[in-house]
């Protein structure tokens, strides 16, 4: 008879967690793992700031990411580009389609303008948390702080520019059930939390509920669509195994 | 596109920085900055410190989250990570200036275009020369997305993002009044490989006034 403890099919993930209410998560997944978020109820954002493991110097990088391979916004098969040249995670699945990452996060200020003022002792775990002292407080149990804030992503979120460069945030953009994959390409500290969107103009504080699922997944091989998509992502995934074959 | 009424002869500070080279300069709270693009189509890349706070640095996602908007301009408050006014855009008679196209890095230059491209000489590097000779303790973990002065960087409504040709011309200038004690690190760009700036780096000068 099996060990119940040992799950032998590939398919199922390794790991999995449901956050709720303004939930915060942080972990390092290794390279040859696949995170799968799925917005379980529809209008979900999840603000996420990748580093490097073995080096936290190296980081998401936002501009070479957009540059890199022309682009404003993220979905598959696009790539998540850290500052070395390397790409720390392929967007492999992605049923969303657009997901930003130029707005950045919510701060206090904000979260006490647009929701109002409402604490610990007013309303226990429900009170109002913002974005930014969630990525501080997962940055710290890793010895990280201010220092190491950089633009994040917005999955789930989209938001457009006009002609003249000003912004609008598009509601109900992300529905229930939707889900995009991370896989990673480098051992990588993955720091999230579900706060909301700081364009959306939503005065309800309520953060949607997110599930995180871990799967193991085959390494790119040479037609994989993400490496294949650009030829900046084929020189990006030559300076990651280059990176990954004199390490091992 | 706001010209300024203030005289070069009565500034206090007046630099000109050869292309490729490194800047760094404290800006205390009143006083004016002022980056001229001498020749035309350069891009000034750009970082802002609290001069107090290094981790209290700018913010590309921070000031086009406070704006609403992508590109800066007259009126364009630029806003710091920790959410603190850093300095205001007081005259510019380019008309728009870029914060998403970042800097160049040697590394990024193999991903975008080649691996023989490693060798030439990039921003990255530059800015790590301009934090060190403010503070030796500061090193690439304090260098974040910057400011492209000079620089033209459209997105389309679909989502594009395209490197055009300089909206720049020469003479063209920018000031920004400190809206607290700051260290401005430029990198006056050396890239050859896009139009940035028009494939022919250019001195920049920077002009300093009290309030």
């Amino acid at each position: 008879m099996d060990d119940p403890l040992i799950d032998v099919n590939p398919n199922n993930p390794v790991y999995t967690r449901d956050l709720t209410r303004a939930g915060m998560w942080s972990g390092v997944i290794s390279r040859g793992k696949t995170l799968r978020l799925t917005d379980l109820a529809g209008g979900a954002n999840v603000g996420v700031l990748l580093y490097h493991a073995d080096v936290p110097t190296e980081r998401y990088n936002l501009p070479d990411t957009l540059k890199g391979q022309h682009i404003f916004y993220l979905r598959h098969p696009y790539c998540l580009h850290s500052d070395m040249g390397r790409v720390l995670a392929s967007i492999t699945a992605d049923t969303v389609g657009w997901h930003d990452t130029v707005c950045g996060c919510s701060d206090a200020r904000l979260v006490a303008a647009r929701y109002g003022e409402n604490n610990y002792q007013a309303a226990r775990n429900d009170w109002h948390r913002n974005a930014r002292d969630c990525f501080l407080i997962e940055l710290a149990k890793w010895s990280l702080g201010p220092r190491d804030l950089m633009p994040n992503l917005n999955l789930f979120s989209k938001v457009v520019a006009d002609d003249a460069g000003r912004l609008t945030f598009v509601p109900s953009h992300s529905r229930p059930g939707g889900h995009v994959d991370l896989r990673f390409e480098l051992n990588t500290l993955v720091v999230l939390n579900t706060c909301q969107h700081p364009l959306d103009p939503d005065s309800q504080f309520h953060p949607r509920p997110v599930r995180l699922e871990v799967f193991r997944t085959a390494p790119p091989g040479a037609d994989d669509a993400c490496r294949r998509s650009r030829p900046e992502n084929e020189r990006a995934f030559r300076n990651t195994e280059d990176y990954v074959t004199l390490r091992d | 596109m706001t010209t300024s009424p203030l005289d070069p002869a009565t500034a206090v500070y007046r630099h000109v920085i050869a292309a490729g080279d490194p800047w760094s300069h404290e800006i205390r709270r009143g006083q004016t900055l002022r980056i001229v693009d001498l020749e035309g189509n350069q891009a000034a890349d750009t970082l802002f410190y609290d001069a107090r706070d290094p981790a209290n640095r700018y913010s590309a996602s921070d000031t086009i989250q406070r704006q609403a908007a992508l590109y800066l301009s007259t009126g364009t408050t630029l806003y710091s990570q920790l959410g603190d006014a850093l300095l205001t855009i007081v005259a510019d008679t380019c008309g728009r200036h870029d914060t998403l196209g970042g800097a160049c890095s040697r590394e990024s230059n193999t991903m975008r275009y080649a691996f023989d491209k490693e060798s030439m000489h990039a921003c990255r590097d530059s800015f790590i020369c301009g934090v060190h000779a403010w503070r030796p303790d500061l090193g690439k973990r304090d260098i974040a997305p910057n400011i492209n002065f000079f620089m033209n960087v459209p997105v389309t409504p679909d989502g594009r993002l395209t490197f055009a040709d300089g909206v720049s011309a020469p003479g063209c200038y920018v000031e920004l009044r400190a809206d607290r004690d700051v260290v401005c690190v430029i990198s006056n760009c050396p890239q050859l490989n896009n139009p940035c700036n028009a494939y022919n780096p250019t001195p920049v000068e920077v002009l300093v006034w009290n309030s």
